[in-house]
């Protein structure tokens, strides 16, 4: 009997002292954690892809309550949540949003089998790092999509995927989140964030191949050539030539297609418009007032 | 007498070393001369020349653009057709000087006939003067890995050359260019070696070359003896007889067989261990430079493929392109081929006979496609055949999967910057598994992360 009270005891002095130095510790060495990290926290998709630029969404969250007591959202956006989830965090943290374009992912090369010969076949390792390592690739443009898929393989939506007629990767833009994670593993520089455009309408140079006009001509029919004719086109000042590669500024493009009809290698390609892109001389110059409204 | 070798690993390949006996022929002079203005290690070189400017054989076309880096001479007269791009070795289109070839006109600097010239009758060549002109004929090493041979020979403070060692192993196989160059000019060779024994300040010298070459062993080692090794000779020098294993012309694997001492792990390079290694190639180069005024435009190349009607060893100028060689073989054999720059294990597969030949390319290969073709890798059956065989003592199936994963930390750690790429792992795996593919791309992106983390600090 004795034992057991000794040892009801002594262990009740241990509980004691114990629970009175850890709750003094929990005082003293308390670390305060914004409640709100947490609920914003909750907010995000919660798929940590990296996208907005921190290391997940809780360093997202982090980020958000930082810029929330700074006075500022600026700079922050969830790619993957797009306005809806950022109005939310806004309305939450009590700040006001700067409504952020929608951005898609476009993969600016149109060189399919069609399109470019095949000039040599590569049986090592099937990932687009490996054969960019070794060379130009299967054809003869150093420049192309490669088509063995590492931006398929980098997008955890699902949004990309390889068309196995033209072999080239098609995004998929109700999926895309415009993360950018393609774009980081295209070992080429293919893919381009750019902005979404209104009902999906775009227009693009499809083609980063930056070799002289009469090489690029000989490595794929639909090469840009860097001729100028389109930059000349523009009235928007939204095209620029440099290295024999034009380049279409998405935010200054108006989305008139004049530089769409004017390309003789129709490397400038335009997306999800009802209709073609008027012939190459217009006759009736409103026709592009039209389009821009 | 146990035949010296490397410690780790290495494999043994077939050599088909089917140009053997083929006298080297002197290959006919291109129509048009391409130069790729980054032939070597380093900064690429700045064009000095413009379009429409005569040049003539042995001009200087483009100057040193850095300090690691070295100046390209023209190989032809002629006159500069454009400095465009051309696609290189590397597979893209890098730039290059273009000229179009008339007549064969030489600068009157250089010293064109044959007399053997030696180091006893040429008092001013002290180091630093053969230091200087080493560089100034832009020699770089002609192995295939092209560092500035200058750089080789002024060591860092930190460390001391004991000697030079000359790699003559040729351990690749197909390439039998320093064979031929061995067998046809191995009294300039040894001049060679004595000047860059003199650049380095040492006195020692060795010649590795592996068993399968016994004529040049034995060619040597008589002329080593009656040059180096007698009475009074300040130097002396060895000709080692190595047995044949790949990778044994690495530099570190060539050290390590020679003189026994192990090169640590990378920034360390060979000096560190106090070696000196130059390609048999090189030794001749800087003899033809320092005594006869010649830059470095002209070099053995071995154009060989078992479908190859005639294949053969060429003194070939550099600038030429590969087509012009292949066609002086019988031209490119029917069917799909592969084309190698180098030989089948280090080479590099090119999609152009376009390609000219530059300071670095040893050989030409030409492989049909059955023999080229991959198998379909399979699953890896821990067999460790790969750590076996790795002469850097890596294990190659854990570095390749790494890779795989983007564990660019536990790479690092294990050492993936170590790897030589030379090829072994994959050559003996017997998965197929294209461990080598995946270690390079692992290699590369570490060693970014390391310049990325150094340029931080």
């Amino acid at each position: 009997m004795n034992f057991i009270l000794i040892a009801v005891i002594v262990l009740g002095a241990i509980a004691l002292i114990a629970a009175i130095v850890l709750f003094a510790a929990s005082k003293k060495f308390a670390v305060y954690e914004d409640p709100r990290i947490a609920q914003v926290g909750e907010l995000l998709p919660g798929a940590n892809c990296g996208g907005c630029g921190f290391p997940g969404c809780s360093g997202m969250a982090d980020a958000l309550v930082k810029g929330a007591d700074a006075g500022s959202l600026d700079g922050l956006m969830c790619p993957v949540g797009g306005a809806e989830t950022m109005g939310k965090v806004a309305d939450l943290l009590g700040m006001a949003i700067a409504n952020s374009e929608p951005m898609v992912a476009v993969v600016r090369c149109n060189g399919t089998c069609e399109h470019r010969a095949k000039i040599a076949e590569y049986s090592g390792l099937r990932t687009c790092a490996a054969m960019h390592a070794c060379g130009a690739g299967e054809t003869a443009c150093g420049f192309g999509c490669l088509g063995c898929g590492d931006c398929v393989a980098a997008c955890q939506f699902g949004a990309i995927s390889l068309n196995p007629e033209t072999g080239i990767p098609e995004v998929d833009e109700e999926k895309c989140t415009s993360c950018g994670a393609c774009v980081k593993a295209c070992p080429r520089n293919i893919i381009e964030l750019r902005k979404k455009g209104p009902k999906g309408r775009r227009v693009f140079v499809s083609c980063v191949n930056k070799d002289k006009g009469p090489v690029a001509m000989k490595a794929c029919a639909v090469s840009c050539i860097g001729c100028g004719k389109c930059e000349k086109e523009c009235n928007f000042g939204a095209i620029t030539v440099e290295n024999n590669l034009a380049y279409i500024d998405h935010l200054k493009c108006r989305l008139c297609r004049k530089c769409v009809t004017v390309c003789p290698k129709h490397a400038i390609v335009d997306v999800n418009f009802p209709t073609p892109a008027p012939a190459p001389k217009p006759k009736e110059p409103k026709k592009e007032e039209e389009a821009k409204a | 007498m146990k035949i010296k070798t490397f410690s780790l690993g290495g494999i043994h390949p077939a050599e088909n070393k089917l140009t053997h006996e083929v006298a080297t022929k002197v290959a006919a002079l291109p129509k048009q001369a391409i130069f790729p203005l980054g032939q070597h290690i380093g900064a690429p070189a700045k064009p000095v020349v413009q379009k429409g400017d005569k040049v003539k054989v042995g001009t200087m076309i483009a100057e040193a653009g850095g300090f690691v880096s070295a100046p390209i001479f023209s190989s032809v007269s002629g006159t500069v057709f454009k400095i465009d791009t051309a696609i290189d070795a590397t597979g893209y289109r890098k730039p290059v000087i273009i000229i179009n070839v008339e007549g064969d006109e030489w600068e009157e600097s250089i010293d064109r006939s044959d007399k053997l010239e030696l180091v006893a009758a040429h008092p001013e060549l002290t180091p630093e003067e053969i230091v200087k002109r080493v560089q100034n004929a832009g020699v770089v090493g002609m192995g295939g890995a092209c560092f500035p041979t200058f750089i080789k020979l002024t060591p860092p403070p930190t460390a001391k050359a004991e000697c030079v060692i000359i790699n003559a192993v040729e351990c690749e196989p197909y390439i039998t260019a320093d064979y031929r160059l061995m067998m046809e000019h191995a009294d300039e060779i040894l001049v060679g070696l004595e000047l860059l024994m003199i650049g380095a300040k040492v006195t020692k010298g060795y010649i590795g070359i592996e068993t399968n070459k016994p004529a040049a062993i034995e060619l040597l080692t008589k002329k080593c003896d009656e040059k180096f090794n007698i009475a009074g000779s300040k130097f002396s020098v060895e000709v080692v007889p190595l047995k044949q294993r790949y990778p044994q012309g690495g530099e570190k694997q060539l050290v390590d067989a020679v003189i026994n001492r192990q090169v640590p792990a990378p920034p360390a390079i060979p000096v560190n261990v106090g070696a000196i290694v130059q390609n048999v190639g090189t030794a001749f180069a800087v003899y033809e430079a320092v005594m006869k005024n010649k830059p470095l435009f002209e070099r053995y190349t071995t154009v060989t493929g078992k479908k190859l009607q005639n294949p053969g060893n060429f003194l070939v100028r550099m600038g030429t392109p590969m087509k012009d060689l292949i066609d002086a073989c019988g031209g490119m054999p029917e069917g799909d081929n592969k084309l190698l720059a180098g030989g089948p294990m280090m080479g590099k597969a090119l999609t152009s006979v376009e390609v000219p030949i530059c300071k670095g390319t040893n050989s030409v290969t030409i492989i049909s496609d059955d023999e080229a073709r991959r198998k379909d890798a399979q699953p890896c059956i821990r067999c460790a055949k790969c750590v076996g065989v790795c002469p850097m003592g890596l294990e190659p199936y854990l570095l390749a999967k790494l890779s795989e994963v983007k564990n660019w930390e536990r790479a690092e750690s294990e050492d993936i910057t170590s790897c030589i790429e030379c090829g072994s792992c994959q050559y003996t795996c017997p998965a197929y598994r294209p461990l080598l593919d995946n270690i390079r791309l692992g290699k590369s992106t570490v060693m970014g992360i390391i310049r990325a983390r150094a340029a931080k600090k």
